[in-house]
């Protein structure tokens, strides 16, 4: 089981102030593989998430115990830059988040930051990242229009571009095609199938469907706790907790 | 006498109100403009005034009021905005927060008057700077701050939040944030805020009149005495100079404000057009 | 590099806070250094209830002025309150869109014309109206609670209308859902609802009205003696200063100084009880 272990994710406890918003989580997520964190509202999934590449000290009142060990090395000691482990462990948001910008710059963004600044380079990128992202075809013509005149899928693809441009070793993604139309969903699934080559990935899906069609392994999680994780066909087919059975046929949720 | 008639009454009474206040809105303007206007022509505005006023044009003090207000800008914008940023973006609400802000209030609420006084004594009297252009602007540069650190603040805060976690979570820090983001975003709202000051300081009186002076020839440089627009108008018609010129004067601080406003508003106009959303 | 870098920024915007406001310790120093003297050399309630200020004779009594600024405030809150509340609901609850994008940057300009502007309009055009219809020299405190009513439209409109809209929209709703009409409901929920920020709106009008300075010179015909009706000319705190700062020396200065430190405390009660009424939300 210790196999290409990206991710290990040992005893964590998180709080917003008093509240405890995940209870003791241990979990180990695999390199080149798509890891669907599943569970009801409040579950405590945007907060993991946010806890991989510590988007959440940017929130008031936040204190956390355990360990997140990113290929072995715990993300929270001192000597961890984070801008660098950002870059590293990338993320996509439930809406769709463009920067007001144009749909280049919004792409550019990261490169730039990291004094990779020549135009060339970034060209480069932006054309290898929207292909990849299946929007270079949709885009290649306006690249200087704000990427606010982009549909809301066409928005969510650009975002998980501009993560690529970072050149990241992990993606994580918290509910992507919530908002979105199924021929969107169904794009931004087909991306992530071909993207697990080559990356990490890490998907709160918007529903249980979404976890079955795309995932490698499962973890469902509930009030805070994990109640179980293991291979899809396991999960979906013999799930060992009946709380797991409820919620993935719809009991509740 | 049901609801019914109630509603009626209380509709009929809050629309009279308003249009009341448009009204003498309406009138003011029309019964100052109607009589400036016509004294407004080239050579007013390009002659020195002779003769206390009585005559000539209003030349310098157009270009003390210029000297005087850009000046006073270009010192309170840069405390304005660092002001701004650092409550919005530095600071998480605790007491530091409170005390800034109380200051920055405290500081909107004291008469214009009370600027003059201690523009005077410290500008004029305990640095040495004598009535001239730079005590009046340092003056209003400290009157206009509270304005400049209200609108800009509101426009950093009007910046939706998420802009800022995706330029964290693209790795920026918070420097690169704050400018690559965070800034170009909330810009519409504060040059808002910078060109209301513009107007602030255009239509101020006491407070320059205190600490710039009231001398009539062209300020020739930034410690030569000066009269504003606003101080001149005042003079002329508080001492009776000359009516004509007084009208003329104050058409022409009418057309000044009326232009800031103009601007100002595309300015937020635009803001909205650009569709920030959340 | 990059943490220095980011460490630098923070503390230039802090530094930058700490200066702007230090400008407040300033102003509070500098005045009091400069009047206290003199109100320690008359004696507080001497100088605060004294009748007589004839500086020439070295007398410095400011009640009369003290008067004066609380006459004029109050015939500006009593004009311009109502009407301006009046305008706020409108523009929150009844104006027309167009009606509405006329009427808020009217107000704008409102805000912005020069107050020497209504001072002169005021001059040249009320008080000839009340010497002409009403009696006494015009020059009153009627006139200038006039001018002051219409300088203190905007705050009090603008104030009280953000506060207004600032309410959840389902307190109208579910007031309409129960049958009220919308008079009723602006009346018996919104206007309670939004009370303390037409509160804040009424005290920050009244520190504009205590304030002002040149417009009221123009139009209170600044008698320094107790008036007994609203057409008899007095003279503000405010104006006090204004007019004679331009030729006072000495001792004269420090009483106009002191006069200062009077407004100043008034203003900064009024400034800290509005900022107290807003934030209790």
């Amino acid at each position: 089981m210790s196999e290409n272990i990206k991710i290990a994710i040992k005893n964590l406890s998180f709080y917003y102030r008093e509240k405890c918003v995940i209870n003791d989580l241990s979990l180990n997520i695999r390199g080149n593989e798509i890891l669907c964190v599943l569970g009801p509202a409040n579950s405590g999934i945007t907060t993991l998430l946010r806890a991989l590449n510590r988007l959440c000290d940017l929130d008031a009142g936040v204190s956390m115990k355990g360990e997140i060990l990113l290929d072995g090395k715990n993300i929270r000691d001192e000597d961890v830059n984070v801008t660098e482990l950002r870059r590293r462990v990338g993320m996509v948001f439930d809406v769709p988040t463009p920067l007001p910008m144009s749909i280049y710059d919004n792409i550019a963004y990261g490169p730039r930051l990291h004094g990779n600044k020549g135009r060339r380079e970034i060209d480069e990128t932006v054309e290898s990242t929207l292909r990849m992202a299946a929007l270079w075809d949709d885009v290649k013509d306006r690249l200087e229009l704000p990427a606010m005149s982009l549909s809301g899928g066409q928005q969510q693809r650009l975002c998980m571009a501009r993560v690529l441009a970072m050149n990241p070793e992990v993606i994580l993604l918290d509910r992507p095609c919530s908002g979105l139309d199924p021929i969107s969903t169904a794009k931004i699934e087909e991306s992530l199938t071909e993207l697990k080559q080559e990356f990490t990935i890490v998907l709160a899906p918007h529903n249980v469907q979404q976890a079955s069609r795309v995932s490698d392994r499962v973890a469902f999680m509930l009030m805070g706790s994990l109640i179980e994780e293991g291979k899809n066909a396991d999960v979906f087919s013999r799930p060992k907790d009946q709380k797991t059975s409820d919620y993935i046929t719809g009991r509740f949720g | 006498m049901n609801s019914r008639d109630h509603e009626r009454i209380a509709k009929a009474l809050i629309w009279t109100a308003a249009l009341f206040v448009l009204a003498v809105l309406a009138f003011i303007l029309i019964y100052i403009l109607a009589r400036g206007l016509p004294r407004l022509d080239w050579e007013f505005l390009t002659e020195i005034p002779r003769n206390m006023g009585r005559s000539g044009g209003v030349s310098s003090t157009i270009v003390g009021t210029l000297m005087v207000t850009s000046l006073a800008v270009a010192i309170a914008v840069p405390f304005g905005i660092g002001t701004a940023f650092y409550l919005a973006e530095y600071t998480r609400g605790g007491y530091i927060t409170r005390i800034i802000r109380f200051c920055a209030e405290s500081l909107a609420g004291i008469p214009s008057i009370v600027y003059g006084l201690f523009g005077f004594i410290f500008f004029v009297i305990f640095l040495g700077l004598g009535w001239s252009v730079i005590s009046g602007a340092l003056t209003l540069s400290v009157m206009i701050l509270p304005t400049l650190i209200r609108t800009s603040e509101e426009a950093i805060r009007a910046v939706p939040n998420i802009y800022r976690e995706v330029s964290y979570s693209l790795s920026a820090t918070k420097w690169q944030t704050i400018i690559k983001v965070v800034f170009p975003s909330a810009l519409p709202g504060i040059a808002n805020g910078i060109i209301l000051s513009v107007g602030r300081c255009i239509a101020e009186t006491a407070a320059v009149i205190l600490t710039a002076g009231s001398a009539l020839r062209m300020p020739s440089s930034v410690f030569s005495p000066t009269r504003t627009m606003a101080v001149h108008f005042y003079i002329l018609a508080m001492e009776g100079i000359s009516m004509e010129n007084a009208f003329g004067t104050a058409a022409l601080l009418i057309i000044l404000i009326f232009l800031i406003n103009v601007v100002a508003n595309t300015f937020v106009n635009r803001f909205v057009a650009k569709g920030v959303k959340r | 590099m990059k943490t220095f870098r980011e460490n630098l920024s923070g503390y230039i915007f802090m530094l930058l806070a700490l200066s702007s406001i230090s400008a407040l310790a300033l102003i509070t120093v500098f005045i009091i250094v400069q009047g206290a003297p003199l109100i320690a050399d008359v004696g507080v309630i001497d100088f605060i209830f004294g009748m007589t200020w004839a500086p020439s004779q070295g007398e410095y009594g400011i009640f009369p002025m003290i008067i004066g600024s609380l006459s004029v405030t109050l015939g500006a809150v009593i004009l311009g309150v109502p009407v301006g509340i009046c305008c706020a609901i409108f523009l929150a609850e009844f104006a027309p869109v167009k009606l509405r994008n006329l009427f808020r940057p009217a107000i704008q300009l409102l805000a912005g014309i020069p107050s020497v502007v209504y001072g002169f309009w005021g001059l040249i055009f009320i008080v000839p109206f009340i010497r002409d219809y009403l009696g006494g020299p015009g020059l009153s405190i009627l006139a200038a609670s006039v001018i002051l009513a219409i300088m203190i439209l905007p705050t009090v409109i603008s104030i009280s209308e953000v506060s207004i809209l600032a309410l959840p929209r389902q307190y109208k709703e579910g007031a309409l859902a129960l049958g009220m009409t919308h008079w009723q409901t602006i009346f018996y929920v919104i206007l309670p609802a939004a009370k303390s920020g037409i509160v804040a709106a009424i005290i920050l009008g009244i520190g504009r009205a205590i304030g002002e300075t040149m417009a009221v010179i123009m139009v209170v015909g600044n008698a320094t003696a107790i008036p007994t009706s609203i057409l008899d000319p007095v003279r503000t705190l405010t104006t006090n200063i204004g007019i004679e700062m331009g030729y006072a020396s000495g001792e004269h200065r420090q009483a106009l100084f002191a006069t200062g430190i009077v407004l100043f405390i008034i203003i900064m009660v009024l400034n800290s009880l509005a900022q107290y009424i807003t934030r209790k939300k």
